[in-house]
């Protein structure tokens, strides 16, 4: 042991650190905002070069100080409590009223298809027809089936959402490993136990990607069946402002709507990490 | 497959039999694979058996039969006089990976199996046994830990509790360490010796590692594949408790020697 220690002590390498560093890109240490707002900056540049210049007709592209202007003054409209405010209220009230369908009916078909056999042989192949139809095609059947009122934005608002919702689920039932299914056997748990206690929480993290996607898509429908379907709703204001070509009013009403979408899945995301918090690596990693 | 019966039968005598295995025979109906044909044992009660064979040899195939998880095609299966016909609540499994679910602390799921025999009151309430085991294995103060946060050796061990939480008759462990490491295995396999003979449980362990199999048996089994079958019944009269120095007794070199070339002879035939 002494011998061995005499030895390390007088060999060179016991004498200096050898401390080094990895070499890293002076660009990946530069803060993430930083970065973000880099690439925010030259887009407005690149944008207004094309605009100033004349490349592009202001009709078809608005300035970004246009744009900029219209923004604070839709802005200042929804918080004085303007005209745009009712609008801005019914969309919310769609895409509210739309996600909750979708998670209701999402939910409840997903565990059927993903549980039961006969779901699965009988009732997935209809669903997944259905799932590869244009659903938006559907927007003036709703129409006609639920008026002009918001009852047919949300239907297609739910239409859309559906779909992930029920994927996300049925393959999250069957995430569910070999041994686990043998030890809830062995412990002699219930169809009802099993699916409570293992397969649903197992099936979570799936569950919150398909309400992640359904979340981006009753965004669309509910904006769609404005489109489509008329009423007093922000998807109205886009279309009568594009009518009238304004469009730096058509650029900052679909700002605000992006804000509201990111909101939804922000707050999805919220509670899936209140929810799943089991899951960390993956959650943090797949922020889709 | 007769005199395999009876050398089961007298391997140990005179004390009670727990299991008994008449002629058990499994072909799978998907692929027409016969995994099992004419297995037949006694387990007697609080004794310490494992089975040893080749892989695909059938032994999972065996285990799953006498935890009830799939029924034989041929042949009878008797626990504590009851014929096994479905999942038993006097029978502990424990699998090769450690099942833990994640969503549940430590504690939580030692309970697990109280929780769903018996609902949350039940659970709750055993949660001092569920202490008392954390401790056995040394795991105190990891009660309200997740399973994330336990190491692989850890996580077997929490497994074990929750196995023996219900207090069953029979500990049915398939490979229950293979995924640990040599030095942590050994621990493990002397904690299970203890555990076993404290509570008196009687085990069934599958493995494949001839020295595991000898260090902690009354009997190995020792299987010949294709259709899986037990080819030998060796008594291990080493005596008890068992030690890991005993693994280096000559006595013991010739059993695993022994164990060794039957498997051999087996392998190649
Ligand atoms: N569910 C199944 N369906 C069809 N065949 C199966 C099934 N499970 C096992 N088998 C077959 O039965 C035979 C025995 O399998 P078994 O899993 O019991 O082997 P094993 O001895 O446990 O092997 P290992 O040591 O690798 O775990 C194999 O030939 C396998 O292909
Ligand atoms: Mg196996």
């Amino acid at each position: 042991m002494s011998n061995l220690e005499t030895i390390a002590d007088r060999s060179p390498a016991a004498e200096d650190d050898t401390v080094w560093t990895e070499h890293s890109s002076w660009i990946d240490r530069v803060p993430r905002a930083i970065q973000m707002l880099f690439v925010f900056v030259v887009f407005v540049l690149l944008w207004d070069t094309v605009t100033r210049f004349g490349f592009v007709s202001p009709i078809i592209l608005p300035t970004p100080l246009e744009t900029f202007n219209d923004l604070i003054f839709v802005g200042k409209n929804l918080v004085t409590g303007g005209y745009m405010l009712p609008a801005l209220w019914i969309t919310l009230k769609e895409v509210f009223y739309g996600f909750l369908l979708a998670i209701a009916i999402g939910f409840t078909l997903g565990v059927i298809v993903g549980e039961t056999a006969f779901g699965e042989r009988a009732i997935m192949p209809y669903l997944v027809a259905i799932d590869t139809m244009p659903k938006v095609a559907f927007a003036p059947l709703f129409v006609a089936w639920l008026g002009f009122d918001i009852d047919s934005k949300v239907a297609l608002a739910a239409f859309i959402a559906t779909f992930p919702i029920i994927v996300g689920t049925a393959a999250g039932l069957h995430a569910a490993d070999t041994n686990s299914r043998n030890l809830f056997k062995t412990m002699g748990a219930t169809r009802w136990q099993t699916l409570v206690k293992m397969k649903l929480p197992m099936a979570l993290p799936q569950v919150f990607t398909g309400l992640k996607i359904g979340s981006v898509g009753v965004m669309a429908g509910a904006i769609t069946g404005e489109f489509l379907g008329g009423g007093k709703g922000f998807g109205e204001l886009i279309r009568t402002a594009a009518s009238q070509l304004n469009t730096p009013r058509v650029f900052s009403l679909i700002l605000y709507l992006s804000v509201i979408g990111l909101g939804l899945f922000a707050f999805v995301s919220w509670v899936q990490r209140r929810f799943v918090f089991w899951h960390k690596e993956r959650v943090s990693a797949g922020g889709e | 497959m007769q005199a395999a019966a009876a050398m089961t039968d007298q391997a140990t005598p005179v004390r009670e039999p727990v299991y008994q295995l008449r002629n058990v025979g499994k072909t799978y109906a998907r692929n027409a694979i016969t995994a099992l044909e004419g297995v037949s044992m006694t387990l007697t009660k609080g004794s310490f058996s494992s089975v040893i064979g080749s892989s695909g040899c059938g032994k999972s195939t065996l285990l799953k039969i006498m935890s009830g998880l799939i029924p034989p095609s041929t042949g009878r299966v008797v626990l504590q006089g009851r014929p096994v016909t479905g999942p038993r609540r006097d029978i502990g499994m424990m699998f090769q990976q450690a099942v833990l679910f994640p969503w549940r602390t430590t504690l939580e799921n030692i309970v697990l199996p109280i929780e769903i025999r018996d609902g949350k009151a039940a659970a709750k309430a055993a949660e001092v046994q569920a202490r008392e085991l954390l401790e056995l294995v040394g795991l105190k103060g990891f009660e309200n830990t997740y399973p994330s946060e336990l190491s692989g050796g850890m996580a077997q061990r929490a497994s074990i509790c929750r196995m023996l939480i219900t207090q069953p008759a029979v500990l049915l462990l398939d490979e229950p360490f293979s995924a640990l490491d040599e030095l942590t295995r050994d621990f493990m396999n002397m904690e299970l010796q203890r555990i076993c003979t404290s509570r008196g449980a009687t085990a069934f362990l599958v493995t494949h590692s001839i020295q595991e199999a000898v260090i902690l048996s009354d009997v190995v089994y020792v299987m010949k594949p294709r259709p899986g079958r037990v080819a030998e019944v060796v008594p291990i009269d080493l005596p008890r408790p068992r030690t890991l120095d005993m693994m280096t007794t000559p006595k013991f070199g010739a059993l695993v020697e022994h164990i060794r070339s039957a498997l051999d002879k087996e392998a190649f035939k």
